[in-house]
């Protein structure tokens, strides 16, 4: 039972991580500084929505199938059975979710944007590979599918961090910034959360690669790493920003005003 | 000269041979066309954001996906739209300019709010309904990377169109709160959609000449006339109705008969007094505005990238 509730929580997470990101992302839609980035971001937007979609279903199967003996809640609340992807999506409070504190942060400007989304999915993309090995064949299944966008999202976002960092001095100044930024939150992403358990898992060498990947595109651009940092970390177990809290209060407005309705 | 050349022109238009970027065209023709593919373009830009509006409020992750997915369809239609536009002499910076300094008109259905989720669903069926109707027509127009464009930007439509009808039928046999909230929804949406055709064919001064040069092929009333009765049926198989005391059937005429359009009102949102033609048009110029610095990177780069492959090559 321990494994079944590890691996239900770690799909949790990667559904949690790709539905903030998805909405953090789909925040830039019909607001984008350029109408074929406008499109691109929402495509991605998508992508993660999908993504999403398909961790929280999983997720969802395996709750129904052991409705008894796994607690999946962290603060109490009942879970409301049978769970469905919306059910896990919309009726689950801050203190549940378990979505990496990088993918909750504001936007901020363009740079900030797609520096997020270059460091988280160049750490999603190594995660992926190793998911393939995952001896449930449809985490398998969704990796594999994932990757296919994850690829693109990595090579996006890197050439917007290479565009913005070797563009003009102020776009230079604003990437470093981001930079600046967004760093404390990398920590968290190497930071082996105490339900992935997976055997496939190995997080020091997704780290190494992830460090391999982002300091090569740092280095063309002329970017650099900040010297003092410190890791802000906590969200893959419920502990996150305050922003979150204002996510879901926009996200689950519907659902909460309106209970036991279809859509 | 310039008289053969008008004569070979509406030859050409006349026999229903599509007039391509290269041909000769008066230049009314040209104006005429580049004003209402721009319009129609900054349409589909402007038309994302009522609709973008719900999508971090969208009630299920299906629906988020269908309505990022349409809002997307809808930046697609604006690329090409500007792309087609672009054949006839204008830059698509030169369209935004326009568009910020208000120039340019778009669709002026765009300015009202959308206030529920139930308006998703509307502005599917109605919104997206009236402009099938208008540009199906379109399709056909004389000038051939127009009606190109429009035959995709239809094919997609009418899915948009199914799918806000599919979300009215979805709310119409849920609770009683979701009943009054898509009723709620048609009432505010009926009167500005009929106002989607433009004005009484009496008082459109660009109409008669665009019948003629087959930019147009029916009149705005036929249209708008034509919508109500489809919409007319359509309502009741949803168990709303429409919010027209005066909406008959009159068997003589073969149509259903409508109360007056609050023309008034038509005209003051025109003009930019709708409830949101400041929030639209301020949200565009934030957008273009705060892009300035991205756009300047990229520039930068691409020519920093060209020398640098120049200089390898030489």
């Amino acid at each position: 039972m321990a494994t079944m509730k590890n691996e239900i929580d770690f799909l949790l997470h990667l559904a949690d991580n790709a539905l903030i990101i998805g909405h953090r992302n789909s925040e830039w839609c019909g607001h984008g500084p350029i109408l074929e980035q406008d499109i691109a971001i929402t495509n991605i937007a998508l992508d993660y929505i999908g993504q999403a979609r398909n961790f929280y279903q999983h997720a969802a199967a395996l709750i129904n199938q052991n409705p008894t003996g796994i607690d999946i809640t962290q603060t109490g609340n009942d879970m409301v059975l049978p769970a469905t992807e919306d059910s896990l999506a919309y009726l689950r409070d801050v203190r549940e979710f378990k979505n990496l504190l990088i993918t909750e942060i504001p936007n901020g400007d363009w740079a900030h944007t797609t520096l997020r989304l270059f460091l988280l999915s160049a750490f999603e993309l190594e995660l992926f590979m190793q998911l393939l090995q995952h001896t449930d064949a449809q985490v398998a299944a969704i990796a594999e599918k994932s990757i296919k966008e994850v690829s693109y999202h990595v090579k996006w976002s890197q050439d917007w961090v290479l565009r913005l960092g070797d563009g003009t001095e102020e776009s230079k100044q604003r990437m470093q910034a981001a930079i600046e930024a967004i760093w404390p939150y990398t920590g968290e992403l190497f930071i082996q959360p105490d339900y992935a358990t997976a055997a496939c898992l190995d997080y020091a060498a997704i780290q190494a690669a992830w460090n391999k990947k982002v300091l090569a595109v740092f280095e063309e651009a002329g970017l650099h790493i900040p010297s003092k940092t410190f890791v802000q970390k906590g969200g893959a177990d419920g502990m996150h920003t305050e922003h979150l809290g204002y996510i879901l209060a926009e996200m689950q407005y519907l659902q909460r005003a309106y209970p036991n309705s279809e859509w | 000269m310039e008289q053969d050349l008008e004569k070979i022109f509406q030859d050409k238009i006349d026999r229903e041979v599509r007039i391509e970027p290269k041909d000769w065209m008066p230049e009314k023709y040209r104006q005429t066309l580049i004003r209402q593919i721009s319009q129609h373009a900054h349409s589909e830009i402007i038309g994302m954001l009522p609709e973008g509006n719900w999508i971090t409020r969208a009630p299920s992750l299906r629906r988020k996906a269908i309505l990022l997915a349409k809002v997307q369809d809808e930046a697609g239609h604006g690329l090409y739209l500007y792309s087609a536009a672009e054949t006839l002499g204008i830059s698509r910076d030169q369209m935004y300019d326009q568009l910020h300094t208000g120039k340019a008109k778009y669709s002026s259905i765009f300015n009202y709010p959308t206030l529920s989720w139930a308006d998703m669903g509307v502005i599917g069926w109605l919104v997206d309904g009236a402009a099938i109707m208008n540009q199906v027509p379109l399709c056909r127009s004389s000038f051939g990377p127009y009606a190109r464009a429009m035959v995709r930007v239809c094919k997609e439509e009418s899915f948009h169109q199914r799918q806000g009808f599919e979300i009215l039928h979805v709310l119409s046999k849920g609770t009683e709160a979701q009943r009054r909230m898509a009723q709620d929804a048609i009432n505010r949406w009926w009167w500005p959609s009929l106002m989607m055709f433009g004005p009484k064919d009496d008082e459109s001064p660009n109409s008669i000449q665009s019948m003629q040069w087959k930019i147009k092929r029916f009149s705005n009333d036929e249209l708008r006339q034509k919508f109500v009765d489809v919409c007319a049926e359509q309502v009741k198989v949803l168990g709303f109705t429409l919010p027209d005391k005066d909406l008959k059937w009159n068997e003589a005429r073969g149509h259903y008969d409508f109360g007056p359009i609050n023309w008034d009102e038509f005209w003051q949102v025109v003009q930019g007094n709708g409830p949101c033609n400041k929030e639209r048009l301020d949200a565009r110029k934030k957008a273009w505005e705060e892009g300035a610095w991205v756009r300047d990177a990229a520039l930068a780069y691409a020519n920093k990238k060209a020398k640098q492959k120049q200089q390898a090559a030489a």
